[in-house]
Formats: structure tokens, C-alpha cells, sequence
């Protein structure tokens, strides 16, 4: 379903990723793990169009997605939870979401009734607090939201810039669980985690990033018994 | 909610007690003569609050501050004078063509001279819309000469009495004006998505991009409804004021100071700005001789800037490390 060939990414003079090349198969949860700086999140802003490559290709479905506009890749059905959830934190929870289907608004005539109630029903919480401004909801909320609003564009493809990022392990444990009812409709997960052992035990495929390039590949399963990454990123 | 918000409510109830002990002392010490000033002051304080918007709409969107934004001002009184004083057209209907023209030119001068800058640093875009403001009056004296005109009122001169002080009729249909603006654009980024994406977009470009929303938009339609205020202000202040080719430079500092007092991207900010620095200016022009009273925008400018940069209702600026 994406394809990423030979991607390499800048930052001024300093390369950040060196010819990463990964795949992630339809219906699959394919993980990237790896060290604080080793670009997992700017290979996922590349993807989604935040950061332009020098070189290589992003292929999706078939069609070269690389350097498009981020407002077009998420046309495309690509949606990118960035790292740190970046809600709208002035708006309500509702106004949140509604710009999730922004993409949408032409078709549908707007309607975007049915994914409201689809989010709402996977996150009750954000059902009581949709007036709510997000600027006041918990991080755990607040990631709730994130992901509800990048699910309101109907991706079929779902990037996730490290959700479990400063959120308790019970609030971890609820996130991940909905990430494997989404795999279980069907959706392509793209999860990049600093988490390693969720991750792996989440995904079906992982990769892990040093330094800017792909050290190590496999199942997530194979990964998980591997001594290497046992010893740096399981302690 | 955010800390500064009683602060803020604070200050904006001390800024509005200051502003209401001047004017009591005005009416009381010089009656229906200060109310007059006072009138006066709400008018040209509701074009300076429309200047205002125009600059708060484009800032909000863009972080821009559109120098050129009193040229729209200026071409909305030449626009009325060219369609309805030469063109003899009826004034409701050069009234709207006069805003419909020049929100067009806006948005062409968005794609012509700030689309192509969009990698561009915001500093380079300021820079070229002061060199937009030269050329846009540069074109108007080429069009128009260099005499003032002047346009017909909307429903005749005769004035209305008003405790003692006299009205004229344009100046409601400015405060008509004001009111209805104000409320089309609060309700333009309160209630449309289109509207809403756009505050997403200022509020945070990287995640309103990932939700879809396009930089490139939001900056052609901002632009567009900066123009139609700019335009809308200027075709119904040109009865009571002549109009000039090089009248916008004046408005467009004038709404900045306005903009910047009540807090650069705020809509009822630039509303309270607008009309404290008019009935400011119009109660210093009487007091004073009337040179001053430019003197009044400027100094409220450098006290604002100096103690509360953010302006009344403005939020301070986010501190990003």
C-alpha cells in the first residue's frame, strides 16, 4: 500500500534520514522504533508532505505521492497524527473534529454525522466534553481527540507520531486497544514508538531506525526475541 | 482558559473607564459641543475599526501585516466617486460593485505579488505590501489626479438633532455599516468551516495542514475579505470626507495603531481600538489645535507597544523554544 524507496531528508545541511526504504502492506500494523533523533518522526512528516525529501519516492497505491502538499497526501486518504497530538487547543472537541473532515466537506454535502458518531462511540469521553475546549482536555483526551479527528477524513492509511508519548500506562494500554480494533476494520497503521515493546507487540511488521537510516527489519514477533534489540530498546 | 484572560478583562475595563472618564469630562465641561466631538469621533473611529479588521483578518491568517490595507480604503471612495459621481449609477449599486471590485483586486494582488512569496520569510511579505501601498498610489494619482472628490451622500445632508449636537445622516450608515461588518466576518470564522480552518491554520499551520487546509487558501481569502472591509469603509466615509488618492496612507497607520490597541487579530479588538483612537482624536482635535490630533494615534501606538505589546484583548505572543 506505501511504499517509501531510497528517502533521504534535510534539515538545512544536516541529513536526517539516509535512504530509508520500508514498507507498509494493506491491512497491516507496520511499526517503526528506534532512539530519540533517529528520524522516525520526520520519515512520517516526509510521508505526509510537513517535510520535503531530497531524494527518493513515497509511492502510494501506486501513484508518486513525494513532496505533494500535505492538504492534498490527506485528499489521498493519508492522515498523520503528529507527535504531540497538536489539537486545536482553542476550539471545542466538536469544532476539533469537524475540521478533521475538512477534506470531506464538498462531498457528503458535508455530512459528516455517521464518522462523528463512529469517533464518539470509540471515545465516549470526547462524547461528554465535545463542548469542551480541547486546550482543557487531559493528554490522554487530548490524544483521543487527535486520533478522532484523523480518523473524521476517512484515511485508509494512518500515520501515529508516538501517541504514547507522556501519557500513563493505563491511558497507553486503552490507545493501543483502539488502534487494534481500527487494524481489525481493516485500516493500514503506519506507528511510529519510542515504546518499542508495545509496538512490537502490537505491529506485524517493525523496523528499527539508527541515526537516521533502517538498521534492522522483520517481523514484529521475530524482532520482539531479537538479542540486539532486546538489549537497547527492551531493557 | 488561559492565565492572562482576567488580566485582560482587567485591562480592558480600565482602558474603557479612562477612555468614559474623558468623554464624561468633555460633555460635562463643554456640552453638546463635546458630545459633537464625541459623534464625530465614534464615526471616524468606526472606519478606523474597519481599517483594523482588514489588518486583523490578514495578520490572524498569515501573520502578515498588510501595509497596503489603507489603500483599499482609498480606492473604496475613488471606486464610488469613478461609478457613481462620473458614472451617475444609482449609490446602492456602486456601493456593491465598489466592494466587489476591489475585493477582486485584493485577491488578484494576493496572487500576483504575495502568492509567488510563500516560502518567503513574513518580514520579505511586509516589506512587499509597503511596496504594493506605493504602487496602488502611484496608480490612483495616474487614474484619478491629485484633487480630492467627493461623493453624494447616501439619503441626503439634512442633518438629524441629537441633544443639542447635529448628526448626519452617513454617519449612521457608518455605524450601520461597522455593525454589520463585524458581525459577517465574526460569524465567518465562527460558523463556516472554511472559517474555522483558517483559525485552525493560525492557531497551528502544521496540524491544519494535516487536516487539509491550504495555506495558499486561507491567505487568497483572507485577502479578499481585507479588501471588501478596506473597500466597504472607504465607499461610506467618502460623502463625509472627501476622498483622496493619497488618503490611504494615513487611514492605513491609523487602523494599524487602532489594530494594534486592541490586539493585532482580534475582531472586537479591532473594534475597541477603533473607536477609543476616534473619539480620542476627535476630543483632542477640539481641546487642542486640530494638528494634534493626528499626534493622538501615534502616541497611543508607542504606549502600547511600549507597556502591553499583545494590545487589550490580544493574546501574547507563544514563547517557542
Amino acid at each position: 500500500m506505501l511504499r517509501v524507496e531510497k528517502l533521504s531528508t534535510f534539515y538545512g545541511n544536516i541529513q536526517a534520514l539516509r535512504d530509508i526504504t520500508i514498507r507498509a502492506r494493506r491491512g497491516s500494523i507496520t511499526t517503526i522504533i528506534g532512539a530519540n533523533g533517529a528520524g522516525k518522526s520526520t520519515l512520517l512528516r516526509t510521508i505526509a508532505g510537513l517535510n520535503k525529501a531530497r531524494h527518493g519516492l513515497v509511492i502510494y497505491d501506486d501513484h508518486d505521492i513525494t513532496n505533494l502538499k500535505p492538504n492534498k497526501i490527506v485528499r489521498d486518504g493519508i492522515s498523520l497524527v503528529p507527535q504531540g497530538r497538536q489539537v486545536f487547543s482553542d476550539m471545542t472537541v466538536m469544532e476539533n473534529l469537524q475540521l478533521g473532515a475538512y477534506v470531506r466537506r464538498f462531498s457528503d454535502r458535508g455530512d459528516n454525522a455517521q464518522e462523528l458518531e463512529m469517533v464518539y462511540e470509540m471515545f465516549p469521553v470526547l462524547s461528554e466534553r465535545k463542548k469542551q475546549t480541547a486546550g482543557t482536555l487531559s493528554g490522554g483526551e487530548q490524544q483521543m481527540l487527535a486520533v478522532g479527528r484523523a480518523l473524521m477524513s476517512r484515511p485508509r492509511l494512518l500515520l501515529l507520531d508516538e501517541p504514547s508519548m507522556g501519557l500513563a500506562p493505563k491511558v497507553i494500554q486503552s490507545i493501543f486497544k483502539t488502534l487494534n480494533a481500527l487494524h481489525e476494520q481493516g485500516l493500514t497503521i503506519l506507528l511510529v514508538e519510542q515504546d518499542a515493546k508495545i509496538a512490537l507487540e502490537t505491529a506485524d511488521y517493525g523496523y528499527v531506525m539508527k541515526t537516521g537510516k533502517v538498521a534492522l527489519e522483520g517481523q514484529a514477533g521475530e524482532l520482539l526475541e531479537n538479542d540486539e534489540v532486546k538489549r537497547i530498546y527492551l531493557g | 482558559m488561559r492565565m492572562g484572560d482576567r488580566n485582560q478583562v482587567r485591562l480592558l475595563w480600565g482602558a474603557a473607564a479612562l477612555v468614559a472618564v474623558v468623554v464624561v469630562f468633555t460633555l460635562i465641561y463643554k456640552g453638546s459641543t463635546g458630545l459633537q466631538w464625541i459623534l464625530s469621533g465614534l464615526t471616524v473611529g468606526s472606519i478606523y475599526a474597519l481599517v483594523a479588521m482588514g489588518f486583523s483578518v490578514i495578520y490572524s491568517s498569515t501573520r502578515v501585516i498588510n501595509f497596503a490595507q489603507g489603500e483599499f480604503t482609498m480606492l473604496g471612495g475613488m471606486m464610488m466617486f469613478t461609478l457613481c459621481t462620473r458614472g451617475g449609477l444609482p449609490l446602492w449599486l456602486g456601493f456593491l460593485l465598489t466592494v466587489g471590485i476591489v475585493t477582486l483586486l485584493g485577491a488578484g494582488f494576493e496572487r500576483a505579488a504575495i502568492h509567488p512569496l510563500k516560502d518567503q520569510s513574513v518580514i520579505t511579505v511586509i516589506i512587499v505590501t509597503i511596496g504594493l501601498a506605493i504602487f496602488i498610489r502611484a496608480l490612483a494619482k495616474w487614474i484619478w489626479g491629485t484633487d480630492p472628490v467627493k461623493v453624494a451622500s447616501f439619503t441626503g445632508d439634512k442633518p438629524l438633532r441629537f441633544f443639542g449636537a447635529s448628526i448626519v445622516p452617513q454617519s449612521l450608515w457608518v455605524f450601520g455599516l461597522t455593525l454589520i461588518a463585524v458581525v459577517l466576518v465574526f460569524a465567518f470564522f465562527n460558523r463556516t468551516l472554511l472559517g474555522k480552518g483558517m483559525r485552525a491554520a493560525a492557531d497551528n499551520p502544521d496540524a491544519a495542514s494535516l487536516v487539509g487546509v491550504s495555506a495558499s487558501t486561507s491567505s487568497l481569502v483572507a485577502w479578499s475579505i481585507a479588501a471588501a472591509v478596506g473597500a466597504a469603509a472607504g465607499a461610506v466615509i467618502a460623502p463625509i470626507n472627501f476622498a483622496a488618492y493619497d488618503a490611504g496612507a494615513m487611514l492605513g497607520l491609523k487602523g494599524f495603531s487602532a489594530a494594534v490597541l486592541g490586539g493585532l487579530g482580534s475582531a472586537p479588538g479591532a473594534v475597541v481600538g477603533g473607536l477609543m483612537l476616534g473619539v480620542l482624536e476627535m476630543i483632542t482635535a477640539g481641546f487642542a489645535p486640530s494638528g494634534y490630533k493626528d499626534a493622538v494615534a501615534f502616541l497611543i501606538l508607542i504606549l502600547v507597544l511600549l507597556i502591553r505589546p499583545q494590545g487589550l484583548l490580544g493574546k501574547p505572543a507563544d514563547v517557542k523554544v
